[in-house]
């Protein structure tokens, strides 16, 4: 029986990898036999999340405290994974952030801070991994986490400059995808919809947030552990070779409306 | 470890699988466990299939139909659940490529191809999903192309092209009324594979020069590039991706 989705052997760099969806991206890749780089910027829970990795798959990791906007540090967390694995494989850029707010209350410190994390963070990732990993071993996967704000405005969360950095990701992704298609690298783009993590489970579960699946998410309800996994293993593996630039929403038929 | 992709007890009916994507979906579900109800008009060819399906250690059902006959889709679906009891996993992947210049299409060329590639698709949907919501699970994957949302400057594809932007939208709307039963609708978007359906065409050297220039990859799909994306949506886990259109195709569609 074909095995397409084995990573066994490959290295996989996560960011955002201290809590929520991250983790759980760590951990599907990790059960296919993929060794983890688990970046964060805080190094007590980074670590936490590589024991248990290795604990419960069996894997290979490597925890290194990063902040993706700081070019110092993206390079020195590649050289690290390199020294230690002597390839990179496969980059999910899952970091971001986003604040709520209306636009006309967004200071530019706001606005040009998420965009620095979002979109300058996710592209000096990919520069640093593809330059030096990548491009070198003729063969990629870059997963760039957007969200379904990439895509689509909104009007109960105000968020202008998440929805501009995430869009910029979609877009991003698209124009990697031209760049680096005859290299072996893809270059794709999972666009998650609202996903219950430690941080959003209480929020969502309000009345409001109730009523609003209701009547803007087909699925009527929000992602659970587990149902971002398989879409982030099929890019990561060697099943999606002729995937390129492609934007796949996770988020229960809401784009779809 | 988790086997996130195991089909195994589920059964898949998979339409145009004589020859081309279909049996490469077909064998790609197959591989997972699946067993199979193969669907076309030329037996001979089904025949076939069935054995290298059957290879793969999984049952195989063959049923000759013309899609293009409402009658004859609503007695394929009944005989294979008659069969098999259930269906989980809807392929619709028959399709045509008839074509000519816009300005002097034959209505027969036309019709036919909304007969085959638009209105089959929502019968089979249809009488599939009646099983479907009463068991309260399903995974559709309709066949779509790059041209569900591009068109083509080489070739004279309005019949095509539509009936493929129309499986866009049959996808998206599918997918929000049935989202409540348990079921997912989604689409895959190849660009060019090797088929009977392309081979004149993918063939010509002209072709391979169309191809360097609008696809970052610079080639056509390749035997098994399909598989995964079809695995993706046909398995448990995919169940939060619905109305939804994966293209595959080296990057056509990001330029």
């Amino acid at each position: 029986m074909k095995n397409y989705f084995d990573l066994t052997g490959n290295v996989a760099i996560v960011t955002g990898c201290s809590t929520g969806l991250g983790v759980q991206m760590a951990k599907a890749l990790a059960n296919q036999g993929c060794n983890i780089v688990v970046l964060a910027r805080r190094q007590k829970l980074i670590d936490e999340v590589a024991a248990d990795l290795t604990k419960e798959y069996g894997v290979e990791t490597l925890a290194v405290a990063c902040d993706i906007t700081s070019t110092e540090q993206v390079q020195a967390v590649v050289k690290a994974a390199m020294d230690k694995f002597g390839r990179i494989d496969i980059l999910i850029n899952n970091a971001g952030t986003g604040g709520v707010a209306p636009a006309e209350d967004i200071t530019d410190e706001v606005l040009l801070n998420e965009i620095n994390i979002d979109l300058v963070g996710t592209f000096k990732m990919a520069r640093e991994v593809a330059k030096n990993a990548m491009i070198p071993a003729g063969y990629g996967r870059i997963i760039n986490i957007a969200s379904m704000y990439g895509l689509v405005g909104n009007k109960i969360a105000p968020a202008a400059p998440y929805h501009a950095a995430k869009g910029g990701v979609v877009n991003l992704t698209r124009a990697l995808a031209c760049e680096w298609g005859d290299k072996g690298i893809t270059v794709n783009t999972i666009c998650p919809g609202y996903f219950e993590t430690p941080l959003t489970k209480e929020t969502l579960q309000s009345e409001f947030f109730q009523n609003y699946a209701h009547t803007m998410i087909p699925e009527a309800r929000y992602g659970v552990d587990g149902e971002l996994d398989t879409a982030a293993i099929f890019f990561a593996s060697p099943a999606s070779t002729y995937v390129n630039g492609a934007v796949l929403p996770v988020d229960g038929g809401y784009t779809s409306l | 470890m988790k086997n996130y992709f195991d089909l195994t007890g589920r059964v898949a009916l998979v339409t145009g699988a004589s020859s081309g994507l279909g049996v490469q979906i077909a064998k790609a579900l197959a591989n997972q466990g699946a067993d199979l109800a193969i669907v076309a008009r030329r037996e001979s060819k089904l025949l076939a299939v069935k054995e290298e399906i059957e290879a793969l250690g999984v049952k195989c059902y063959i049923h000759c139909c013309d899609v293009s006959n409402v009658e004859e889709i609503k007695q394929t679906v009944k005989d294979v659940e008659a069969h098999y009891g259930k269906i989980d996993i809807l392929c619709n992947n028959a399709g045509i490529g008839l074509f000519d210049a816009a300005e002097k299409q034959s209505d027969e060329i036309w019709q036919t191809m909304m007969h085959v590639n638009l209105d089959a698709p929502y019968y089979f949907s249809r009488e599939v999903a009646k099983g479907m919501i009463e068991r309260g699970y399903g995974r559709i994957i309709m066949t779509g192309s790059i041209h569900s949302t591009v068109g083509m400057m080489e070739l004279p594809l309005s019949a095509y092209a539509t009936t493929k932007g129309g499986i866009r939208m049959m996808v998206k709307q599918l997918a929000t009324e049935w989202a409540k039963y348990g079921i997912t609708v989604n689409a895959i978007g190849p660009a060019y594979f090797p088929s009977e359906m392309t081979s004149d065409v993918i063939g010509s050297s002209d072709f391979q020069e169309v191809i360097k220039a609008r696809c970052p990859m610079g080639r056509a799909g390749r035997d098994g590039e399909l598989d995964g994306a079809v695995i993706y949506f046909a398995s448990e886990a995919s169940s939060y991706t619905t109305g939804q259109l994966l293209s595959i195709d080296g990057g056509w569609t990001a330029i």
